[in-house]
């Protein structure tokens, strides 16, 4: 994988931020997107733009076939067995609430247990926390350790108390810890509970497979792996599928509607009311052939390689504190950090003076943060176009901030 | 008009920031935290002859959340209730010389928002 060829596929990086060459480090938010996605969109958008499942056209079946191929696309990504079984929404969020809100409403019940862990993103809690609201139903927490790794001992304590669910991380968004999903998946399936992924942050740097892993429900999005907004994905078992009610309703979700009522359509369409982000999902579709083409083993490599050199640079900076494993092989490029006497927002401030973009904020983690012990962090975070030649601009740049702050 | 946030003059109100700590029975007190970032600030004030006698704030956040309450402390001593009221945006974030993108307006309007907030009792 040759990281400078790749970048030359991504416009945006060369351009300048306050008089400085970009040096993008907040991946992990939204990555950047190459030129083949960009004119994959456009293309369509030029010579194929009609709407999907309707028209008797050929613009029409053009578009229902490439929104139809990206569904394809997509499962063949993460492996699940038919695509049937790949809803397309908006985001990972959406996926998660539509999970919630259809199964969760279903079979989630007075005094019932649900297991989440300390690393979720809110997106992986608020959900769930309305669902035990308007049920009656409990959360429970897997706890991390200093190390910013799931205590699996307490998971299995956990456990024994017979969850209904077990919602978690397959990759923490802030310390980039990979948890052991197909193991973890195991356990919980022993308890008898469904199992959620959110695969937000594993799906775009590393190879996934949905059936070796063996979870319930699997959700992503599209625009943090090179896909345009608006593309999100949820991978369910066809049975869990089959029995949940709709989410949304509207057309196309639907078989046949009367003043009485209405019956919903098949799988995944049942899912998917109202005209949906096709072109977008041309989009993705794009963005997973250049993945693919690149090979998701190759783009963990590269970025284990980035991890293990900016652990240990970001390490000699004085007084900078480094949170999350120190083991790049469970840790993605993700790489959260405080200072000493410097408040989150200063650093990412000072660093976007020298056009270094990083996030500074509790990163829809506070109850992460709360167990760090910090209100905040400033995150850096990389991807396949993320170089060492960067992170040594983002150390430069943190010498400039202790500067105006000194230690 | 300075061209860098990070000026002398911010750099030492974020540093020594002025009427830092809290007040025994205010009059007025506020509370507000910013949802980005987890930064809070409490203002409290007191009047004597209806005009603001003593003032302080206290909270942790960025160099430019402590600046702009710092300088909003010097500002409204001697002010009448009617005058805190009164206070605008703008004004606020015109007490420091300092250029402000808008991702950091927030920072610099948390301690504004805290005495608006106290003025709400």
């Amino acid at each position: 994988m040759n990281v400078e060829t790749i970048r030359k596929d991504f416009p945006i990086l060369s351009r300048k931020v306050n008089g400085h060459a970009l040096v993008y480090l907040d991946s992990t938010v939204t990555s950047q997107k190459p030129k083949q996605v960009l004119e994959g969109v456009d293309d369509f958008y030029r010579h194929h733009h009609a709407n999907v499942h309707r028209g008797l056209y050929v613009l029409s079946e053009e578009a229902t076939a490439a929104y139809e191929g990206s569904r394809e696309i997509v499962r063949a990504f993460i492996n699940a067995p038919s695509v049937q079984e790949i809803i397309f929404t908006r985001n990972a969020t959406e996926s998660l609430n539509l999970v919630a809100m259809t199964w969760g409403r279903e079979n989630i019940g007075a005094g019932d247990l649900i297991v989440l862990t300390e690393l979720e993103h809110h997106s992986n809690i608020v959900p769930w926390q309305r669902l035990a609201k308007e049920k009656g139903a409990t959360i429970e927490w897997v706890p991390v350790t200093d190390e910013g790794i799931l205590d699996q001992a307490a998971y299995d304590s956990l456990l024994a108390k017979k969850p209904k669910l077990v919602a978690f991380t397959h990759m923490s968004n802030v310390l980039g810890t990979v948890n052991p999903a197909a193991e973890m998946t195991a356990k919980a399936h022993a308890a008898g509970a469904v199992v959620v992924v959110d695969g937000a942050q594993s799906t775009p740097h590393f190879p996934v497979d949905v059936q070796a892993i063996d979870c319930d429900f699997f959700v992503f999005s599209g625009h943090k792996m090179l896909a345009p907004t608006g593309t999100g994905v949820l991978y369910g078992k066809r049975a869990l599928l089959e029995a949940m009610p709709p989410f949304m309703g509207g057309g196309d979700m639907i078989l046949e509607v009367t003043k009485e009522g209405a019956t919903w359509n098949d799988l995944p369409y049942k899912f998917e009311a109202g005209t949906p982000n096709f072109a977008g999902f041309v989009g993705f579709g794009a963005a997973i052939n250049y993945l693919s083409a690149l090979g998701m083993d190759n783009v963990w490599a590269h970025e284990q390689e980035l991890t293990a050199y900016a652990l240990e640079k970001l390490s000699a900076v004085p007084g900078l504190t480094l949170y999350g494993p120190r083991d790049a092989n469970i840790r993605g490029a993700v790489f959260p950090f405080s200072m000493t006497k410097v408040h989150p927002h200063d650093i990412a401030a000072i660093l976007d003076e020298h056009g270094v973009a990083v996030r500074a904020g509790h990163h829809c983690a506070q109850v992460l943060h709360s167990r760090l012990g910090v209100a905040a962090t400033a995150r850096a975070s990389g991807y396949i176009y993320t170089t060492t030649g960067e992170i040594d601009h983002l150390v430069h740049a943190l010498h400039h901030v202790r500067k105006i702050f000194p230690a | 008009m300075n061209t860098s946030l990070y000026q002398q003059e911010m750099l030492d109100h974020a540093e020594h920031p002025r009427n830092f700590g809290t007040l025994d029975h205010p009059d007025l007190q506020g509370r507000r935290t910013n949802p980005t970032c987890g930064d809070e600030i409490t203002m409290a004030v007191k009047f004597t002859d209806a005009k603001v006698s003593s003032v302080a704030f206290a909270g942790s956040g960025c160099s430019v959340s402590q600046a702009w309450a710092s300088m909003l402390t010097e500002w409204v001593k001697g002010k009448t209730r009617d005058e805190l009221t009164a206070l605008t945006q703008e004004q606020h974030l015109s007490l420091l010389d300092a250029p402000l993108t808008p991702s950091r307006r927030p920072c610099a309007l948390l301690s504004l928002q805290a005495l608006k907030e106290a003025l709400k009792q």
